[in-house]
């Protein structure tokens, strides 16, 4: 069974879990995702892999507590086991032959970011990383993109560490400095993902985005995580999730994103009631 | 056969059909002449021995009944209740020429619910051979081969990618025709038999087909389907609220999303099309008539006489109110400005000279055009294989379309050891087509492992 080796929280929000699954960290790739359920009668929910070691067999994640079903994972511990644990799903980042790239993450999304970032560095690519935050207390993986990148700016939306502003502002200043990269590779909330893809549309820089529409089964089968990319229909899960940023149609995808939000707000109402009752 | 009033059962999700009482299948059973040359048999994709099972149907020997069923059909619980016997064979039942043809399907579904409820015995494991077969896919027919070779000796493991097995019995077809109790208990009779089914194995990802070879396994068998939706590439696919049907069903059959307490959301529609005209839409539009919806249609290009559904599917569809929009073509699906659906533009059609399927090809009619007033859509226009596994198998050859190729009815490919059947050989079909095709490999791999020693 998948049992979790390894729990920690990293901020109040996000924790990281190291699973048991050998057969999917004997093959993980960076880029790829898994789907979880916790429970057996839980939701399938895909996460991005954060981290693998093949020789121990355990595969890293690294989730926000944001719902219904992040909430359940949250509650199991270590020593406990996730009812599934799927992968790995969709297609590898391609790192290999860029000389220099920009990686760029935004919140949780620096822990789909890091694992990239990682294995161009291991390439022997020149990492610059931009990380970005809304507030001091949200900062995660700090070392860990300090150990893999030539240089690393640390941005925050309040100032309250690192530089005050936005990933895209710290991008345009390294831009502006000169530096040509070979490519962007942008990694966040789908807001992000779309102004930093603005940005590097202006300046010709080839840019990949990771995208994050809703699942379900991550294998091909349904078609609900399609998204419009250069005028084509393509399935994140299968084809993605990274696309050229260039080509994707963001707003499309922020509209399908939003599909559920209403039963998503009853799920995480049910979820912290029960929470609740447990405290009691 | 009794069944649920269709305006009490199209608001649940409990089976339609109730099945026979052991007196009218005892009465039926009697109706069988015993023909000589059994029509039916032949007419059977698995070849049941028809006039023996209901031989002993009619003496009332339901256990002995049983045995013979599944002397040749693994799962009889579900092809009693999922065959279209009217093609198959009830179709060529002597009785039917003049009359009603004897109900074999509901014989066949009464006695292996009869065998289920009153027999614990368990069925006995065969002797081991040595042997190690992996099959890939525990829909129909990856089931029905690893039954075979169970039976045979082997030691069968099947890989599934999703959390549950049993395909398009699970995530396909719904509850209220197929109850999911009755699948599962079919899948524990061939864990019984020594079969280890693993599940959350994407074979193509966590391992390939070399990968099985390495692990000692001597033959392999590819029942991985076609799961694969096609859309139709109109404009305002991309809006919420459109749907495949393997996704609306999936999120209802496989994830729940029906019950007031499941995790899974599922839209609540008020009016909605299905596009398509197979088991799969009638399937999708019964179920969003069940989820509260209430204008359901069914919007197909061409007329009633072509529909690709079963007869019993489409009438049980009628009776529940299903509206039948025929000879009607979505041309776009309109949103409203938070990119969610409010509308379908349409086209009528007319029928104009068979195509190379010998259908009447469907033309557009001149200055026809309507909007449909709906807030959901389904595509149910066809599915095809899943590229995963060919495209990580060097030396696996798929046609066109995606469909892998086997020479003659073996189901042997290209690569050596490697045989396949079902619909990821023939594209989307039927369950007992699929079962047929399992049977037939597990008896050439047999035939194959014993001449390579």
């Amino acid at each position: 069974m998948f049992r979790i080796v390894k729990k920690q929280e990293l901020n109040p929000t996000v924790t990281k879990m190291v699973i048991e699954a050998p057969l999917i960290a004997r093959k993980a790739e960076p880029g790829q995702f898994i789907i979880f359920r916790a429970t057996e009668d839980g939701e399938r929910v895909p996460l991005t892999i954060a981290d693998y070691d093949r020789e121990a067999g355990t595969v890293t994640i690294i989730y926000q507590i944001v719902g219904g079903a992040t909430m359940e994972l949250n509650r199991l511990n270590e020593g406990d086991c996730l009812h599934d644990f799927v992968g790995p799903l969709g297609t590898p980042s391609h790192v290999e032959g860029l000389k220099k790239v920009a990686v760029v993450g935004g919140g949780v999304g620096c822990a789909i970011a890091y694992p990239i970032a990682k294995k161009l560095h291991e390439l022997g690519a020149e990492v610059h990383a931009i990380v970005g935050f809304r507030n001091r207390d949200l900062v995660i993986l700090e070392d860990e993109f300090k150990a893999v990148s030539n240089r690393m700016k640390m941005m925050t939306d309040d100032g309250s560490y690192g530089e005050k502003g936005l990933v895209t502002n710290a991008l345009e200043q390294l831009i502006k400095e000169g530096n040509q990269y070979d490519e962007v590779i942008a990694i966040g909330p789908l807001v992000m993902m779309k102004f930093v893809c603005k940005l590097t549309k202006e300046y010709d820089i080839k840019t990949i985005v990771s995208m994050n529409p809703i699942m379900i089964d991550g294998t091909g089968m349904c078609g609900g995580c399609r998204l419009t990319v250069g005028g084509e229909t393509k399935f994140a899960c299968v084809d993605g999730p990274d696309f050229d940023g260039h080509l994707v149609d963001f707003d499309e995808a922020l509209h399908r994103g939003s599909m559920y939000r209403e039963f998503e707000q009853h799920a995480r109402e049910a979820e912290c009631e029960l929470l609740k009752k447990e405290v009691r | 056969m009794p069944s649920q009033d269709p305006n009490v059962r199209n608001k649940n999700f409990d089976e339609v059909a109730l099945g026979y009482t052991y007196e009218m299948a005892v009465n039926e059973a009697k109706r069988c002449l015993h023909c000589v040359n059994k029509p039916c048999v032949g007419a059977c994709p698995v070849r049941i021995d028809i006039p023996a099972f209901i031989e002993k149907v009619a003496q009332e020997d339901m256990e002995g009944a049983f045995e013979i069923l599944s002397a040749s059909s693994a799962l009889p619980a579900v092809c009693g209740r999922v065959c279209p016997q009217e093609n198959q064979c009830e179709g060529k039942c002597v009785r039917g020429i003049k009359g009603e043809p004897v109900g074999i399907g509901r014989l066949e579904r009464f006695v292996a619910d009869w065998h289920r409820e009153h027999s614990n015995e368990k069925p006995r494991v065969p002797e081991q051979n040595g042997h190690r077969v992996a099959v890939i896919g525990a829909g129909p027919s990856g089931l029905t081969a690893a039954g075979d070779l169970a039976k045979m000796g082997y030691k069968v493991t099947v890989y599934e990618a999703l959390h549950l097995p049993g395909g398009v019995l699970v995530y396909g077809i719904p509850e209220f025709r197929l109850p999911k109790s009755i699948v599962q208990k079919e899948i524990d009779n061939l864990k019984e038999l020594g079969v280890d089914i693993e599940c959350n194995m994407v074979i193509g990802k966590v391992l390939t087909i070399d990968d099985l070879f390495e692990m000692g396994n001597e033959a392999i068998f590819i029942g991985s389907g076609a799961g694969l939706p096609r859309f139709m590439g109109i404009p305002g696919e991309s809006l919420n609220g459109v749907y495949s049907a393997n996704e609306y069903l999936t999120r209802i059959n496989l994830m729940k999303a029906y019950r007031p307490d499941s995790k899974t959301p599922i839209k609540k529609s008020r009016s909605v099309a299905v596009v398509g005209g197979g088991n799969v839409a009638m399937d999708a539009a019964r179920c969003a008539k069940r989820l509260g919806a209430e204008n359901v249609y069914i919007v197909y290009r061409r007329s009633m006489n072509e529909l690709p559904a079963r007869k019993e599917e489409v009438e049980h569809a009628e009776e529940e109110g299903i509206i039948f929009k025929t000879l009607s073509n979505p041309v776009e699906v309109l949103g409203d400005e938070n990119g969610m659906v409010c509308g379908m533009r349409c086209v009528e059609m007319e029928l104009g000279e068979p195509d190379e399927s010998g259908r009447r090809r469907p033309v557009v009619k001149e200055g026809s055009e309507f909007v449909l007033d709906i807030d959901t859509m389904i595509m149910s226009i066809g599915t095809s294989p899943n590229p995963l596994i060919r495209s990580t198998t060097p030396g696996l050859d798929a046609n066109k379309h995606g469909c892998i190729i086997t020479k003659g009815e073996d189901g042997a490919t290209s690569r050596e050891g490697v045989f396949a059947g079902g619909d990821a050989v023939t594209g989307a079909a039927t369950v007992i087509l699929a079962m047929g095709a399992g049977k037939s490999a597990a008896a050439a791999i047999n035939e194959y492992i014993k001449n390579k020693k």
